[in-house]
């Protein structure tokens, strides 16, 4: 390691990482945002939920590389904006979410949906205020996955020069060095830790319930 | 009062669920669904509240016809107390309760303030309000089950299978507290289960219901177990049916006979020594505390005048009849106790006297002369003397060892 190297570069790297923590943090709560209803609907509807997953299956297939070069042809942005990485993110986390709502709401006990229904609830406010908290612990563990991928795929984004933590990565290459390749690794998985930890924390907040059961 | 017209439900696949039923389910009282399973009691029950459309006919509720009600409205007008209580796990009991005021627009605070009477009045401690259902057992989430179906004081209250999922002691408690609740709140309930002698036990009437939704019988419990319509409610009820009857019949005025007690602690008597102590044969003297409540037998020969009697020597005695039993009570408190003879208490529990096998079975032949009057809905309310209210306190209290 050289550390007169990241002392010189501290302000640089500072600086991509915040860049950093943005670009994975945005998609991934976009992509939740949109695979909300997205999943609700193919919970819902039985023939939605196969279109629905076969299309987003497709799209999670599509090389990152490929998207981030193609969506500034498709949108009419410029290649070397942001946005482009923040849309194909979203697309990614998106795919990645609407199975996990589908079938994290498709877990809640059948018993307490009947008895939603029973009490007189309309299906919308019965998926807002019954089944999707019951789903929360599911989602949650569909949106740590989705967190810590979207942290190692915004470094995918450097070969096209958006600065982030992924300028070390192509920074160590081209020089042969390895300093700033193996800060690049240790500083993605210190971001990836803080969004798994933070998405942890707030489902067990979210989810009070969860623990009194475990407490009695 | 509910009335379906012709009712039928028959599933896409063709499956017929429930057949032409019509039936008038009258207000303010307790109408149970009584069936095997497939028999399409639960679709009925829940085409009252439109959870189930049906395929033909109409349900209507005070004459009117449900489907002209919006569906959510009409169902937060009528209680509903589902299989395994189907709390919401992620509510705190209080909120659970509250459900169907917050649903109609009352405000959280005083829907909650009224869910904290709620649970007092069905047994429950109001600390339990802040937990959570997981926390709860299977019997305190029922009672918090039936909460939720009355908080908002609908006229009508469905019971699917309310009390299947807890076991036969806490069952028990739960239907005593369902007739002492519907004795003070004279709901129109409908109650769905298998078991007929829940059914019997809670039903003013009972619709039996047979195997692809065709409704068999709808009688009083006593005319059911008494008079079967078909094969399929005789072989249903079972065989115990003509003990089960008896349960319809006050025990009335049994003739009381006289017992020789010794107290519980107390040195047996002298003059209490079998009359022939070479017999071969067990003489029992019945044994009670200090408040000459009953707490066994003891057979004499085997205590010497004077020994102190001990909880160690007692037989355990067996039902118990009290002062508004029937003469399935007092058969059984006879059958079961060693000495043949059935213990008598009056409301305190004190021993009054005890009964006999045959007498009790004499007044059978009694009772047997006066039949049953035919049934209908209308002509309920004049049935012979029935339970209900403090129904048969001591049935199968056993004496307490």
């Amino acid at each position: 390691m050289n550390w007169n190297w990241l002392n010189r570069n501290t302000d640089q790297i500072l600086t991509w990482l915040v860049q950093h923590i943005w670009l994975a943090a945005v998609p991934t709560v976009l992509g939740l945002l949109l695979a909300l209803p997205l999943g609700a609907i193919a919970f819902r509807y039985r023939w939605s939920y196969t279109v629905l997953i076969t299309l987003a299956g497709l799209l999670y297939t599509i090389p990152s590389l490929a998207l981030f070069v193609v969506l500034p042809g498709l949108l009419g942005t410029r290649i070397l904006d942001p946005i482009n990485v923040v849309i194909a993110l979203t697309l990614y986390t998106l795919a990645l979410l609407v199975r996990v709502v589908a079938d994290a709401l498709d877990s809640v006990s059948p018993l307490v949906r009947q008895s939603a229904v029973a009490m007189g609830y309309r299906p919308l406010r019965s998926l807002i205020t019954v089944q999707l908290p019951l789903a929360i612990p599911v989602i949650g563990a569909g949106l740590r996955v989705a967190a810590v991928s979207n942290v190692s795929l915004v470094s995918v984004a450097a070969l096209l020069g958006i600065p982030q933590l992924g300028q070390l990565f192509t920074t160590g290459f081209q020089l042969n060095f390895f300093t700033p390749i193996i800060a690049g690794i240790v500083l993605c998985l210190l971001v990836a830790a803080v969004f798994d930890g933070l998405i942890q924390l707030a489902v067990r907040f979210s989810t009070p319930w969860e623990r009194a059961v475990k407490r009695r | 009062m509910i009335s379906f017209q012709s009712v039928s439900k028959v599933y896409p696949d063709g499956t017929p669920a429930v057949e032409d039923l019509t039936i008038e389910i009258p207000t303010g009282e307790i109408t149970v669904f009584v069936g095997p399973s497939g028999c399409g009691k639960t679709t009925s029950l829940r085409m009252i509240n439109r959870m189930i459309e049906p395929t033909g006919g109409a349900v209507l509720i005070d004459g009117k016809d449900t489907r002209s009600i919006d569906a959510p409205a009409l169902r937060r007008g009528i209680g509903y107390v589902i299989q395994n209580a189907g709390l919401f796990p992620h509510r705190t009991v209080l909120d659970n309760v509250a459900t169907v005021p917050v649903l109609k627009g009352q405000s959280r605070r005083a829907a909650r303030a009224a869910a904290g009477e709620l649970l007092a009045r069905v047994g429950l401690d109001s600390a339990m309000g802040g937990r959570y259902p997981a926390q709860l057992s299977g019997g305190q989430q029922q009672r918090v089950g039936v909460a939720r179906a009355l908080a908002a004081d609908p006229p009508v209250m469905l019971m699917d299978e309310p009390f299947s999922a807890v076991d036969p002691v806490v069952r028990e408690q739960l239907q005593d507290e369902l007739i002492r609740l519907q004795a003070e709140l004279g709901k129109t309930i409908v109650f769905v289960t298998h078991d007929i002698d829940e059914a019997v036990k809670l039903g003013d009437g009972i619709a039996v219901f047979a195997v692809g939704g065709r409704l068999a019988q709808y009688a009083s419990p006593a005319e059911v177990l008494s008079r079967p319509a078909d094969d399929f409610v005789a072989d249903f009820v079972g065989r115990d049916r003509g003990y089960r009857a008896l349960s319809f019949t006050a025990a009335g005025d049994l003739p009381l006979h006289d017992e020789h007690t010794v107290v519980l602690g107390r040195p047996v008597p002298a003059d209490l020594a079998p009359p022939d102590a070479t017999v071969d044969k067990p003489y029992w003297v019945l044994v009670v505390d200090g408040d000459r409540q009953p707490r066994g037998w003891v057979d004499v020969r085997e205590l010497p005048a004077g020994r102190v009697v001990t909880v160690g020597d007692l037989v355990l005695g067996g039902s118990l009849a009290g002062p508004t039993s029937s003469l399935r009570t007092a058969l059984d408190a006879a059958l079961s106790s060693p000495s043949g003879r059935g213990v008598a208490v009056d409301e305190d529990g004190r021993v009054i006297g005890t009964v006999a096998a045959q007498e009790v079975l004499a007044a059978i032949e009694v009772a047997r002369a006066v039949t049953p009057a035919s049934f209908s809905p209308e002509d309920r309310s004049e049935q012979p003397a029935k339970r209900k209210q403090g129904s048969e306190p001591a049935t199968s209290a056993a004496v307490p060892s």
